[in-house]
C-alpha cells in the first residue's frame, strides 16, 4: 500500500472529532474555494447539517449594510438609513489539496436577500432544507432563488412526523418538475453527504442541458 | 439546530465606535475584490508596534484561509474584515488567492469543477 491509499483510508475511518478551524488549517497548497449554500426556515437544521458534514466546527460570522431606504417621504429633506444585518453560520470540507468547500448556513427571511448578492454571488448552488410540517417557511427561500437565477435542490429533514408524499410537498411548494426533492436526516453524516451529491449531480445535468425555460 | 445562537454575537451589538477605530473611520473597502472564500496567506510575520487586528489575521494566515473565518475568528462584520484586508494586502503584508469559479450571476459552474467537487465529496465523506 503506498503513502497516497494509507492516507486515504485513514480518511475514511477517522473517527469524527469536531475540531476548531484554528486547529484545523488549510493545506498550505489550498487555492481555490467553492459555496454552497443551505437555506431555510429558523429550526429547520441548517447548521445541523452544516456540522453533519465540515472538518471544523461550524462558525458564525455577520454581514452589516448600510443604505438609504426605499419608500420614504420625498418631503423629508434628511433621507432614512437603515442598516441591515444578517448573521450566518458556516463549515468547510477539504476536498483535495487545493480545492476547498464552504458550506453556508443562511436564513430564508426577507432581510437576508438584500445581501445575497454580496455575499453569495458565485454560489455553486443551494440546498433548500424544508421541515414538510411548515412548508410554507420556504416559499420565499425558493422565490429569491428563482429570481436569483442559483440552481437549487429541495431536501425535506426527517422530524419523525408522518410523511407528506413528494407529490404533495411538490405542489405545496410549487416547485418546477426538473427540480429535485429528496429526504434526508441533517443529524446524518451519510445523509447530508446523499443531499450535496443531489445537488452536483443536479448541477451536472444542467450543465449538460439547456436549462429549461419557464 | 439554527437554535444555539447567541453566545459568539459579542461582535453583533458592539459599539460602533469600535468598528470605526479598526478601520480608521473609513466605511468602504479600498478594494472590493474579496470573496468570502478568497484565501488570504500572510507574507510577512506580525512585528510589535501593528493594529492589533492586523496581527491576528498576519497569525492566522500562515496558512490559507478564508475571507468569512478572518472575520469569524476576530468576531468583526464581514464589510469591516475586507477593510482591513485590502489594507494589508496594499501593504504587501498579505497575498489573496481568489476563487476560480466564475462569480458572474446565474453562471453554472464549470465541468472540471463540478467533477472534482463530485470526487472530493465522495472521498472526504
Amino acid at each position: 500500500m503506498d503513502s497516497a491509499d494509507a492516507s486515504e483510508a485513514a480518511v475514511k475511518t477517522a473517527p469524527r472529532a469536531v475540531r476548531d478551524a484554528a486547529h484545523t488549517p488549510l493545506s498550505a497548497s489550498a487555492d481555490n474555494g467553492l459555496k454552497i449554500v443551505v437555506v431555510g426556515g429558523f429550526g429547520v437544521g441548517k447548521t445541523t447539517m452544516v456540522r453533519s458534514v465540515s472538518d471544523i466546527r461550524p462558525l458564525n460570522t455577520e454581514e452589516t449594510m448600510t443604505q438609504a431606504s426605499l419608500g420614504t417621504d420625498d418631503l423629508k429633506a434628511v433621507p432614512q438609513k437603515t442598516s441591515t444585518t444578517v448573521a450566518f453560520d458556516f463549515g468547510r470540507i477539504s476536498l483535495d489539496e487545493e480545492t476547498v468547500l464552504y458550506l453556508f448556513g443562511a436564513p430564508g427571511q426577507e432581510r437576508f436577500w438584500f445581501l445575497w448578492d454580496r455575499l453569495f454571488a458565485g454560489t455553486l448552488g443551494a440546498i433548500v432544507l424544508v421541515d414538510d410540517r411548515r412548508l410554507s417557511d420556504s416559499w420565499y427561500a425558493i422565490d429569491r432563488l428563482e429570481h436569483h437565477g442559483t440552481p437549487f435542490i429541495v431536501a425535506r429533514n426527517d422530524f419523525g412526523g408522518p410523511p407528506h408524499s413528494g407529490t404533495d410537498v411538490r405542489e405545496a411548494l410549487d416547485l418546477d418538475p426538473h427540480v429535485p426533492l429528496i429526504d434526508c436526516d441533517a443529524r446524518s453524516r451519510a445523509s447530508s453527504k446523499e443531499v450535496l451529491i443531489e445537488l452536483v449531480k443536479h448541477l451536472q445535468s444542467l450543465t449538460k442541458a439547456p436549462e429549461p425555460t419557464r | 439546530m439554527s437554535g444555539s445562537r447567541g453566545s459568539k454575537r459579542s461582535h453583533r451589538d458592539e459599539d460602533p465606535d469600535r468598528l470605526y477605530t479598526v478601520t480608521g473611520g473609513r466605511s468602504r473597502p479600498s478594494s472590493d475584490d474579496f470573496d468570502l472564500v478568497t484565501l488570504v496567506v500572510s507574507e510577512c510575520d506580525p512585528v510589535p508596534g501593528m493594529q492589533k487586528e492586523h496581527v491576528a489575521i498576519l497569525t492566522m494566515c500562515r496558512f490559507p484561509t478564508a475571507v468569512v473565518e478572518i472575520a469569524a475568528q476576530l468576531k468583526l462584520p464581514v464589510s469591516i474584515t475586507k477593510i482591513l484586508l485590502a489594507d494589508l494586502m496594499d501593504a504587501g503584508k498579505v497575498t489573496a488567492r481568489h476563487p476560480r469559479s466564475a462569480s458572474v450571476r446565474s453562471a453554472l459552474p464549470d465541468p472540471d469543477t463540478l467533477e472534482r467537487l463530485l470526487v472530493g465529496l465522495r472521498r472526504r465523506l
